[in-house]
């Protein structure tokens, strides 16, 4: 008894967090600054455990902070810059109304600035840190780097982003370290590991955008400022870490085969240099050059705990790596016009192939059509009119699925004008029970070097289908038969019972009677699932929740499966049937 | 000047450029052409003409204006304008001297009109002075003439105009009217419109035109559009084409000179070139050679704000970002402004297969998942994994999926940007939570209970049907044998079986369904209770043992009819007659409708139930004394069943939602259990008394332990419906339940003796056999007094046995 009355909700999770518009008068922000200052500090709304606790007893919805983080936003030197550049404005409006020309100058030259170095070190105090965040920024790089030069954003930053995704790809390029290429209806995506951390971008498809009213341009460019200095540092850092120059200059080596030929296309120097670097043809030039290969071999120690086997299976992986990046090592690739130039030359360059394309396509092409040792050429319609004998016609969808089936493809179903086969997400792991496509099994197959001949393998094909479905049929008839056996029984027996009850008198006969043959397996498999369903009528209410919501979701996914699996064989019948119709037709 | 005035007054028009073009051709004359006009007044003979265009060629430079109608004596060639419109432009600045005569030539003609009335030879300084005005006069005159040669030539003199000429020095515009500049509205009312030089009346034209003279001379005057009138002299003048095209230009808003060029080349007259003379020769300023004080004390007043840091002198402008190696000294345990609440942002969701340019076909949408509306991209929700569902709006992903050919005919994602945006305002305004996923295996959760292998004896297997009741079978009862079955039915009837064989040894006509039906428990009295409507029938089956069904009898004979009768709320009858062959013993008649009979375990004591909103619910009848009593007196809910305990004075009643335990011989309330279900529909005792279980019409069972609590120690939900019936085993530890969805499920209920010890409770087995009719299911279950059995008589008209 006794002491001050505890007040509510001034202790525990109500005074730890804030809300938006609180947290907005207490830095004295405008809600613009106050999102800018979010999004450059990485500042997030948290969503509290009890809502109704922290919201002091209100249901109404809002977004709350940590108050922690407001507290470390008081202190941010950015705000002070947020003001200045206020104040600036202000004053600049004040002298174009004036009209004091001198002093518009004047200000124009001072205007403030801000940078975002040291917020960047505070949000990704490691670089391994940084570079797992980087995700987004190269997409929204990539996106804004497409942008057209008018309108919607400032030159400067287009142009920015465009050096820097130049610079990420020459990167990935010199690494060699792109894992990963699917061409979606979106966009490419990309992964690359890079220090060990999957890296996965999206590149839109090379089209002028459709500008959207209903997207806030100022939120993205915010985005972009922090992501672009982001993105600006990690380019630094990596390419230190190869020994390569920043910001990059091409080889001398190559940089002398290019001079010759497209310097006059180009007004200025600077422009055409920055189209060198992104033709991706050239390689890079180092701080120190050195030797080609260079790379030693790197003797492998096992960690503490791990067994032999992990070993071996670790070496098997990076071998595999090794393998992979060297894919295209030795090939010589020619793409056609109608290629889409960036991101052929990027995937094939990243895997160690030559590339080159016509001259009036893009500045950096290093051969032409017509060198006969091009091995192959990246064509995407149905008819080419002048054929070379010694080199493949592919279309562009080989080379990406070759990256993502770590071996070179046969060629026979990416010929120009075929019909291809399925481009294949190489994202998706399938984990037993879900649906794979079987066209990933036969990639499975490939990789693990079964090579079946062709003409065979389409018959296999069929007959494996065949009996893939006579297996489906059977297990469905196993369970059907006993299923099917009980049910005679159950009718015979109804049937008397039905007899019996409408009073008609049995015919007394007497039958041979079957001997019941017991299914011992049977019998215990029934026995077994009758203890689990009494068992699971016997579960607690909040348990069996739980476990009806595990086993839906199973059984969805199930479900999901069984539905592709259903869809295909449609599909294939279909197919089929219209197969022999054009053969009938035929004959 | 003057020239300007007058074509004001022609033509308000033309104005200001004529005005200009005129002064400036005036000038340029002042200066160099002033021998060319010698002969210029005159202008009679064509060599004279010839001659001075030849030396013109610089005039016709200057002003081209020769042609513009307020010029020299050409303008009096009017007609000549398909001719001289040409020449004009093609003469451009330097007019041809060839050209010039042919031009004066059909000039000549009208001269002569003016010949021989004036003397031509006229003093070439005059004529030079006042050129301008006096061509235009006589332009106006030669209008004049002109027009009024087909109407007024003949009456009005023209001789004054002549004279005027000669004694002409002035610059006044028109002279020959003197009234100046005055509204000409002055003289409406006058025959004269003003006066000559020599002070004569000028007269107006005789007749003035009417309006009918208009219209006649719109019509057929093919001059009509060009004639203007002339207020100062009442007269109608008619423009040249060389003045009608200079209100053409000027109308256009272009120089009323044809050869003008607004293009010249400009001179620079001060030029960047130092010049050998000085523009002007003046000496220049002190001032220019002494330091400005004005300047120094702005200079001063910089210097001084730089020193103060007022003004910052200009940095150097940084081209770009400067990147740098941001993390060289890089610390790992920095975790600045980050805390341990801090929620990473979660990486898009990568693409599956259906994303792909080019599927494999079962990912792509048959018609009806695309959905029936045509609106695709208009979904707002998260993508998600999964295969689509039908509709755009219960579709799991967010765009659907499309197979190309090639990758040529791939287009652009048109919501591309949308879906960058929103990834950026899901990073920063979406707030965020860390939730445990639950990953566990689901068997885990599945409780770990003993097989019911191990708890065997349990009923498991349908053995008997018993057959022969028409409608449901409401109520089965076992005689304490265990070799005889009584069920009574919904059509009117009371069988009794034979427990092994399946036969229906009785069967017994009553008159109403039959609700409820009880065995008496002790073995050595052999009678069934039963009860209808309104009435509970006691009788004797004569199944079994014959000396104790005999016994009964005498049992139930044995009755004498006490001296003093109470008064009793129901009435005891004891059957006669017919009933009495057919084994009915006793008749009790109730007020009410009977629900339930009861025994009590010794076999004296029956209990019936009227279920009602009175004090009179339930009655407890002795059958050896004929009493009936109803214990009591208060109303505490709608009894739906009652129970004797099996071995102490207890009795149980379960109303709507809870259970009441009386001490029957110190007439209390013991205990109340409250069921937490809706309406107990029935209620078995454990034979060893302490536990309770109820059964629910919200599919719920309670087992209730006595010495525990008054809230049930275990519900369970096994039944999908109602449940119509519960039963223990006498013997074994098990218990079963009757539901409406058809089943009837026996439990493993083991009571330990252990105190501290809870009852194990285990489903053994469900048991299915009866058919569902009418919603309803299995309507009552009981156990086998000796054997593991369990009797289930159900909706579908029969009786199952299971073993």
């Amino acid at each position: 008894m006794g002491g001050l009355q505890k007040k509510k909700y001034e202790r525990g999770s109500a005074a730890n967090y804030i809300t938006r518009n609180k947290a907005r008068k207490k830095l004295q922000l405008s809600l613009a600054d106050f999102r800018r200052l979010c999004i450059l500090k990485g500042i997030y709304p948290h969503e509290p455990k009890h809502k109704k606790v922290v919201n002091k007893g209100s249901t109404a919805p809002r977004t709350f902070y940590l108050l922690k983080d407001i507290r470390f936003l008081l202190h941010e030197p950015i705000v002070g810059k947020f003001r200045e550049y206020k104040v600036f404005v202000r004053k600049l409006r004040k002298a174009y109304g004036k009209a004091e020309w001198t002093n518009v100058q004047r200000l124009r030259e001072n205007k403030p600035g801000y940078k975002l170095d040291h917020i960047i070190k505070e949000r990704y105090p490691t670089f391994i840190d940084a570079l797992r965040d980087i995700d987004d920024s190269l997409s929204m790089c990539f996106l804004f780097s497409t942008f057209a030069r008018t309108g919607k954003c400032h030159v400067q930053t287009i142009q920015l982003c465009r050096r820097l995704s130049v610079e990420w790809m020459n990167y990935i390029i010199t690494s060699r370290s792109l894992r990963k290429v699917f061409l979606s209806i979106k966009g490419i995506y990309y992964q690359a590991e890079v220090l060990g951390q999957p890296i996965t971008w999206l590149v839109p498809y090379q089209f002028a955008h459709n500008h959207p009213t209903d997207v806030d341009y100022r939120v993205m460019a915010t985005f972009t400022e922090f992501y672009t200095t982001l993105l600006g540092f990690v380019n630094f850092r990596l390419y230190q870490s190869l020994n390569l120059l920043y910001p990059p200059k091409l080889d001398i080596k190559a940089e002398a085969e290019l001079k010759a030929e497209f310097e006059e296309d180009y007004a200025m120097d600077s422009e055409s240099y920055l189209e060198k670097l992104a033709a991706l043809s050239a390689s890079l030039a180092r701080v120190v050059p050195t030797a080609e290969e260079e790379e030693a071999q790197l003797d492998q120690f096992p960690a503490e705990g791990e067994d032999a086997e992990v070993l071996e299976a670790r070496e098997k992986l990076q071998k595999e790596q090794d393998a992979q990046k060297k894919l295209f090592e030795g090939l010589k690739f020619f793409l056609n016009r109608e290629v889409p130039r960036e991101p052929m030359a990027f995937v094939l360059r990243c895997f160690g192939a030559q590339v080159s394309w016509d001259k009036s396509l893009c500045i950096g092409g290093t051969y032409d059509v017509t060198d006969q040792s091009i091995t192959h050429q990246i064509v995407d319609r149905p008819n080419t009119d002048q054929q070379y004998i010694n080199r493949y016609y592919v279309q562009p969808q080989w080379v990406f699925d070759s990256v993502n089936g770590k071996l070179l493809l046969p060629v026979v179903d990416y010929f120009p004008g075929v019909v291809l086969p399925p481009h294949l997400s190489p994202f998706v792991e399938e984990k037993d029970g879900d649906y794979v496509p079987p066209e990933k099994l036969k990639l499975m197959a490939l990789q693990r070097g079964e090579r079946p001949e062709r003409e065979e393998e389409e018959e296999d094909d069929e007959e494996e289908e065949e009996d893939d479905e006579d297996d489906d049929e059977e297990e469905g008839e196993e369970e059907e038969e006993m299923d099917d056996e009980e049910l005679a029984d159950e009718k015979n027996l109804k049937a008397m019972e039905r007899q019996r009850s409408q009073g008609k008198a049995l015919s007394v006969k007497v039958t041979p009677g079957k001997a019941k043959v017991e299914n011992r397996m049977r019998t215990e498999q029934e026995e077994k699932a009758e203890e689990k369903r009494l068992a699971i009528m016997m579960m607690k209410k909040k348990e069996k929740y739980l476990y009806d919501k595990i086993m839906f979701g199973k059984k969805r996914k199930v479900r999901e499966a069984n539905k592709l699996a259903a869809k295909r064989k449609a599909h294939e019948d279909a197919t089929k049937a219209d197969k022999k119709k054009k053969k009938a037709k035929k004959q | 000047m003057s020239v300007s005035k007058i074509v004001l007054q022609q033509n308000g028009i033309m104005s200001k450029a004529k005005e200009k073009s005129v002064k400036r051709r005036n000038s340029e004359e002042d200066e160099e052409q002033l021998p060319i006009f010698n002969t210029d007044g005159g202008g009679s003979s064509p060599n004279d003409d010839e001659e001075e265009d030849l030396s013109d060629s610089a005039e016709s430079v200057f002003s081209g204006l020769e042609d513009s109608g307020s010029d020299s004596d050409d303008e009096e060639s009017d007609d000549e304008h398909e001719e001289e419109a040409p020449t004009a432009d093609e003469n451009g600045e330097t007019s041809t001297s060839v050209e010039q005569p042919e031009r004066q030539t059909p000039a000549l003609p009208h001269r002569t009109k003016d010949k021989p009335q004036g003397k031509k030879q006229k003093p070439p300084q005059k004529e030079k002075m006042k050129k301008g005005s006096v061509s235009v006069a006589e332009v106006g005159r030669e209008g004049e003439s002109g027009r009024s040669e087909p109407n007024s030539d003949a009456s009005k003199p023209t001789p004054p105009q002549e004279d005027e000429y000669e004694q002409d020095t002035s610059d006044e515009e028109d002279i020959r009217n003197t009234v100046g500049n005055i509204p000409m509205e002055w003289y409406n009312d006058y025959p004269h419109i003003g006066y000559d030089l020599d002070g004569k009346k000028i007269f107006k034209p005789i007749r003035n035109k009417d309006e009918l003279d208009e219209f006649l001379d719109k019509m057929e005057n093919p001059d009509y559009w060009r004639t203007v009138h002339d207020k100062m002299t009442g007269t109608d003048i008619r423009l040249s084409d060389e003045q009608v095209d200079l209100v053409h230009r000027l109308q256009r808003g272009q120089f009323g000179d044809v050869n003008f060029n607004e293009y010249e080349p400009s001179v620079d007259f001060f030029s960047h070139e130092t010049m050998i003379h000085p523009v002007s020769n003046r000496p220049q300023d002190k001032r220019s050679f002494i330091p400005s004080l004005i300047e120094k004390e702005k200079v001063s007043k910089l210097v001084h704000a730089i020193k103060m840091g007022w003004i910052k002198p200009r940095k150097p402008k940084e081209t770009g970002p400067q990147y740098y190696d941001l993390w060289a000294k890089e610390d790992p345990n920095a975790i600045l402004g980050r805390h341990k609440m801090h929620v990473p942002a979660p990486k898009s969701r990568l693409p599956g297969h259906e994303e792909s340019y080019n599927p494999p076909p079962e990912y792509l949408f048959t018609e009806e998942e695309v959905g029936r509306g045509p609106t695709l991209i208009s979904v707002t929700k998260k993508p998600q994994t999964g295969v689509g569902a039908a509709g755009p709006q219960d579709r799991k992903l967010a765009f659907v999926p499309q197979k190309h050919s090639c990758l040529r005919a791939v287009p652009a994602f048109s919501r591309f940007i949308h879906e960058r945006f929103e990834r950026c305002l899901d990073l920063y305004l979406c707030p965020r939570q860390r939730k445990m996923r639950v990953n566990v295996d689901p068997e885990d959760l599945i409780p770990k209970l003993p097989k019911p292998k191990d708890l065997q004896p349990f009923p498991t297997t349908q053995s008997l049907v018993y057959r022969g009741h028409s409608s449901l079978v409401r109520c089965i009862s076992l005689s304490p044998s265990g070799q005889w079955l009584a069920s009574g039915s919904d059509d009117c009837t009371v069988r009794l079986w034979e427990v092994s064989t399946a036969r229906c040894m009785k069967t017994i006509e009553v008159g109403g369904a039959v609700k409820s039906i009880a065995w008496n428990p002790n073995p050595a009295i052999c009678l069934v209770a039963l009860a209808f409507n309104q009435t509970v029938l006691v009788l004797n089956p004569g199944l079994g043992d014959k000396l104790v069904c005999s016994s009964t009898d005498q049992l139930v004979s044995s009755y004498v009819e006490p001296e003093e009768e109470k008064a009793q709320s129901v009435q005891w009858a004891a059957a006669e007659g017919k009933d009495h062959e057919k084994g009915v013993r006793l008749i009790i008649s109730h007020p009410k409708a009977v629900r339930q009979v009861t025994w009590h375990g010794k076999g004296d004591y029956l209990a019936s139930v009227l279920p009602d909103n009175s004090s009179l619910q339930v009655l407890i009848h002795q059958i050896s004394k004929r009493r009936s009593q109803n214990p009591f007196s208060k109303n505490k809910g709608l009894v739906q069943c009652v129970s004797f305990h099996p071995i102490r004075p207890y009795f149980f009643v379960a109303t709507q939602r809870s259970v009441r335990v009386y001490n029957l011989i110190k007439q209390e309330l013991t205990k109340k259990l409250t069921a937490n279900c809706k309406w107990i529909s029935s209620m078995a005792i454990h034979p060893g008394g302490d536990n309770v279980i109820c059964g629910s019409y919200d599919s719920r069972l309670a087992w209730f332990d006595l010495d525990l609590s008054t809230k049930p120690y275990k519900v369970l939900r096994h039944h999908k419906k109602a449940l119509r019936g519960v039963a223990f085993h006498r013997r074994y530890p098990l218990f079963a339940s009757a539901s409406d969805d058809g089943s009837v499920i026996v439990c493993h209920g083991m009571v330990y003796n252990d105190l501290l010890q809870n009852p194990l409770i285990v489903p053994v087995k469900v048991l299915k056999g009866h058919t569902v009719t009418n919603d309803l299911g299995v309507l009552d279950v009981t156990f086998h007094p000796t054997q593991p059995w369990v009797f289930s008589s159900g909706a579908d008209a029969t009786i199952r046995l299971f073993s």
